[in-house]
């Protein structure tokens, strides 16, 4: 496993894929751009560990802060709240 | 039973019995797992009084854990710090048995309000909070507190000031979440033990805010007299 390639802060972006397996991202935030609040830890990879596999290669895992507004346009409540998602490395890629 | 039930009281027991939570049978997933359960006893790699005694543990404990670290990190503003840096690491140094859960406290400031949810399951922090009421795992609040949480908090009657901004934590992956509420004001003489009394669940879910005023049931002190 390669070192954690995002710093906190960083501006990142979920990627848009539907796998038919078991994962752990939310329909919600495939596509949207968030910034990097926290590196939790490195964690086996649920897609193959839910389908018998071994989770390797391990994978960072992130929380993502995505604000509201990004998420749902105008249905958000207010232009100060905030969602924070737990993302693994091999959905987000640096995002200007 | 002795069989003397009249019906003086009111309604149609044939329309008020709910059916069975096994009225539709076993489904696969439901068979698959009494299946296993009685291999693996059968074959002695535990008991069916281990399992009990296990069920019995995970239904024993409580949000009073959780609300006893809350209140120690009111009155001891280190342990405040070693609680937000590291949930489990300061649940064990109260003694607390936490298991393999890596727990984030996340604590409300005059700015922000946090709110849990797990928009995928029901991931919650069990160990400390104890088992999830039926509302945290109900579609309704799963699907609608990310989108509204200000609504979903209105329906619990809280009401948060002008300017406060909302933090909803979805538990998606390998993370427990644990609100820490603001200690509230005119409570600065209150004991450890006081404080932990008024920390409730739903403070530390964040869909509620620690009150010091006594509530007593409504009716009760009518029924008390």
């Amino acid at each position: 496993m390669s070192a954690p390639r995002f710093a906190t802060g960083a501006r990142v972006r979920v990627a848009t894929r539907h796998p038919a397996c078991h994962h752990r991202v939310p329909a919600y935030i495939k596509g949207h751009a968030g910034t990097v609040e926290r590196l939790c830890g490195v964690f086996g990879n649920p897609e193959t560990l839910a389908h018998g596999g071994d989770g390797l290669p391990a994978q960072p895992l992130y929380r993502v802060r995505f604000a509201a507004r990004a998420l749902w346009g105008t249905r958000a409540e207010d232009e100060a709240d905030t969602v924070e998602v737990e993302v693994y490395e091999h959905w987000l890629e640096a995002a200007p | 039973m002795s069989g003397g039930h009249e019906h003086h009281h009111g309604h149609d027991h044939d329309r008020t019995f709910q059916p069975d939570d096994d009225a539709a049978g076993l489904s696969e997933h439901m068979a698959l797992v009494a299946a296993v359960r009685e291999l693996l006893i059968e074959q002695d790699i535990y008991s069916a009084e281990d399992e009990r005694r296990a069920i019995e543990r995970m239904d024993a404990r409580s949000p009073a854990t959780g609300a006893r670290m809350v209140a120690r990190a009111w009155v001891d503003p280190a342990y405040r710090e070693r609680l937000l840096a590291d949930g489990a690491a300061a649940a064990r140094e109260l003694g607390i048995e936490i298991g393999p859960t890596r727990l984030i406290v996340v604590a409300d400031t005059a700015e922000t309000k946090n709110v849990i949810v797990c928009t995928l399951c029901s991931c919650y922090p069990r160990w400390v909070l104890g088992l999830p009421p039926a509302w945290y795992k109900a579609r309704a609040y799963r699907a609608r507190v990310v989108v509204e949480p200000r609504a979903v908090l209105a329906e619990f009657g809280t009401t948060l000031p002008e300017g406060m901004a909302v933090r909803v934590h979805d538990s998606t992956a390998d993370m427990r979440y644990m609100v820490l509420p603001r200690r509230p004001e005119g409570t600065g003489s209150w004991s450890e033990e006081a404080l932990a009394g008024i920390v409730s669940r739903d403070c530390m879910i964040g869909v509620a805010l620690p009150d010091p005023a006594p509530h007593p049931a409504p009716g009760a002190a009518e029924s008390a007299a």
